[in-house]
């Protein structure tokens, strides 16, 4: 258990001092404008200059990084925050409900579902336009079915425990059951869940953004920085090298940390005293 | 038989359901959809003719519905860009794709199986611990850095491959490792958690006591039952390959179903967009659909819906 906690933290502090801070202070800690474009200076090694070099356009890639690492975790706290917040709702109410909410409910997850992996956010951004707000409403369109089926399989064992049942008989109505009793029982598998949902939609944003379909031409995200990098692949191989450490590292802490999460908060490996 | 017709009628308001999202993506488009895929100076009679073409200037019912039977009939519409049938175009694109996804699969199992199985008999041992950090780190590797990285190395560097067109079998082995070796690394665990299940068997230890050796017990005996799962997981995880396809593509401009959606996305040719989303997510549908089957008539205690 003591393990399980200690790794916790220890990806936490990883993840917050090599990508939250470092995210968040973006315009302090960057050496340069991470659009600025100066061709004299254009595919440069790293350096003393630039640390990690320049691109095709001159900037500076360690500031681009950093730059990029905003974008990573706007979209990536975004994207779960409104695929939690729209998925425990759909959850609660399939499971609690039942009957019919449930069969249409889940019958629509089922509809979504069919389109796999990054297909259906690929189709919204093509009709919706790249942008910030359309990367995060394409990739909740999905995210959120996750979370639904995740809290709906809770649901139906928590109600039929004995304190649910007894706050029914008490006569409290059906939200205040679902919100006050049922909901605050299935918080932590959504919060382990959550972690692996980082790291999934700051992977699909890259994704969508070296396909061209992510943020706006221009913005340094890491996705379209590894797409810059593969014209150049030739001549300047570190252009690539970088941001796809980046996501690496950042995708491997979060799903790392939702395990360690999982083995730190799963109540049954608590009992058994493993972890 | 009960089951096969219960799985079978399951399929249906799927189906249905995606039709009828895809149906709805164009209405989805922000403003008017001919405007956006003629742009703003094209001539109102040519805009006319378009949404005539496309049957926007039908109410939404009755658009639905030709939609709908049109889908049935195969007809997927007309393309904007060089106005061949949809179909016709995505008929074209389906062997590229299907090679590049046999070729993962194959380079998926070739890598994860000796994994799998060695990190199984060497549990515990340096090898196990290897092909962890491998199904970690080949886990969390996107594929869109895997793909330049493989080309740096064995194509610009070493000279040993081509890239960039469709040919011979070495035209395929790097996008089929590139789309390969995220698959890979979760087959290499599933392979050793399989094995190691079975090799706790009392039959794996009679053969042990009946003085068989370690590797014939291993190949002969254990690993044909370690297989249930570790085909299950190859089904599964087709709609991962579908989707990280379309990626693998875009990187070797792979002449498949991936390419062509994306072109169609730049060109804003909408009726191919459509056609190849519904076209991939059926697909999606009917593996999913032929995977329980199998699986339900493999082994008859799993014949739930």
């Amino acid at each position: 258990m003591r393990r399980a906690e200690t790794r916790a933290i220890v990806l936490a502090a990883l993840l917050g001092a090599g990508f939250l801070l470092p995210a968040l202070l973006a315009p302090w800690l960057a050496p340069y404008d991470p659009l600025a474009v100066e061709l004299a200076a254009a595919l440069e090694p790293p350096g003393a200059a630039h640390w990690l070099g320049s691109d095709e356009q001159g900037a500076d890639i360690l500031s681009r990084l950093l730059y990029g690492a905003r974008v990573s975790l706007l979209v990536g706290v975004a994207t779960v925050a409104l695929s939690a917040t729209l998925g425990v709702a759909v959850g609660l109410a399939a499971g609690y409900l039942g009957g019919w909410w449930d069969q249409a409910l889940m019958r629509l997850v089922d509809v979504l579902l069919a389109f796999p992996g990054l297909l259906l956010a690929i189709a919204l951004v093509a009709v919706l336009g790249p942008g910030l707000a359309n990367v995060v409403i394409a990739l909740s369109a999905l995210g959120w079915t996750g979370f639904a089926r995740l809290v709906r399989g809770q649901v139906l064992w928590i109600k039929e425990l004995d304190y649910v049942l007894a706050a029914q008989a008490t006569g409290a109505g059906d939200l205040r059951v679902m919100a006050g009793h049922v909901l605050p029982n299935v918080l932590s598998p959504v919060i382990v869940q959550a972690s692996f949902a980082v790291a999934g939609a700051i992977l699909a944003e890259a994704s969508l953004s070296f396909l061209g379909l992510g943020v706006p031409v221009g913005v340094p995200s890491w996705g379209a920085m590894l797409a810059e990098g593969k014209h150049v692949l030739l001549e300047a191989p570190h252009v690539s090298m970088a941001p796809g450490l980046a996501i690496m590292a950042v995708v491997l802490g979060f799903n790392l940390f939702g395990d360690a999460l999982n083995d730190v908060l799963d109540p049954r490996r608590r009992q058994d005293g493993r972890g | 038989m009960t089951f096969l017709l219960r799985r079978l009628l399951w399929t249906l308001p799927i189906l249905l359901g995606v039709l009828t999202l895809v149906f709805f993506l164009l209405h989805l488009v922000p403003g008017d959809p001919v405007d956006l895929m003629l742009g703003e100076n094209a001539l109102p009679a040519d805009r006319e003719q378009l949404r005539h073409a496309l049957g926007l200037d039908r109410p939404i019912p009755q658009q639905y519905g030709r939609y709908l039977l049109n889908a049935a009939r195969g007809d997927l519409g007309q393309s904007l860009h060089s106005r061949r049938p949809v179909a016709g175009l995505i008929l074209e694109r389906v062997p590229a794709t299907v090679e590049l996804m046999l070729g993962a699969i194959a380079v998926a199992l070739a890598l994860a199986l000796p994994l799998g199985i060695l990190a199984a008999i060497q549990r515990g041992h340096l090898l196990d611990s290897g092909s962890m950090l491998f199904a970690v780190l080949g886990a969390a590797m996107p594929n869109f850095w895997l793909g330049p990285l493989l080309i740096l190395v064995f194509a610009i560097r070493l000279d040993w491959l081509p890239v960039n067109e469709r040919g011979g079998i070495e035209h395929l082995v790097l996008p089929a490792l590139t789309l390969g070796t995220g698959m890979a690394a979760l087959l290499s665990r599933i392979t050793r958690a399989a094995l190691l299940d079975v090799l706790g068997e009392d039959y794996i230890r009679n053969a042990r006591a009946r003085g068989l050796g370690r590797w014939r017990v291993v190949l002969r005996h254990a690993l044909r039952n370690a297989l249930v799962p570790i085909i299950t997981i190859v089904g599964l995880q087709v709609g991962v390959l579908l989707s990280g396809a379309i990626i693998t593509e875009s990187i070797f401009d792979w002449p498949g179903l991936g390419t062509l959606l994306l072109e169609a996305i730049n060109q804003r040719d909408y009726p191919v967009v459509q056609g190849c989303i519904l076209f991939i997510a059926t697909t999606y549908i009917a593996v999913n659909l032929v995977t329980d089957l199998l699986y339900g008539l493999a082994d008859p205690r799993i014949r739930v819906p």
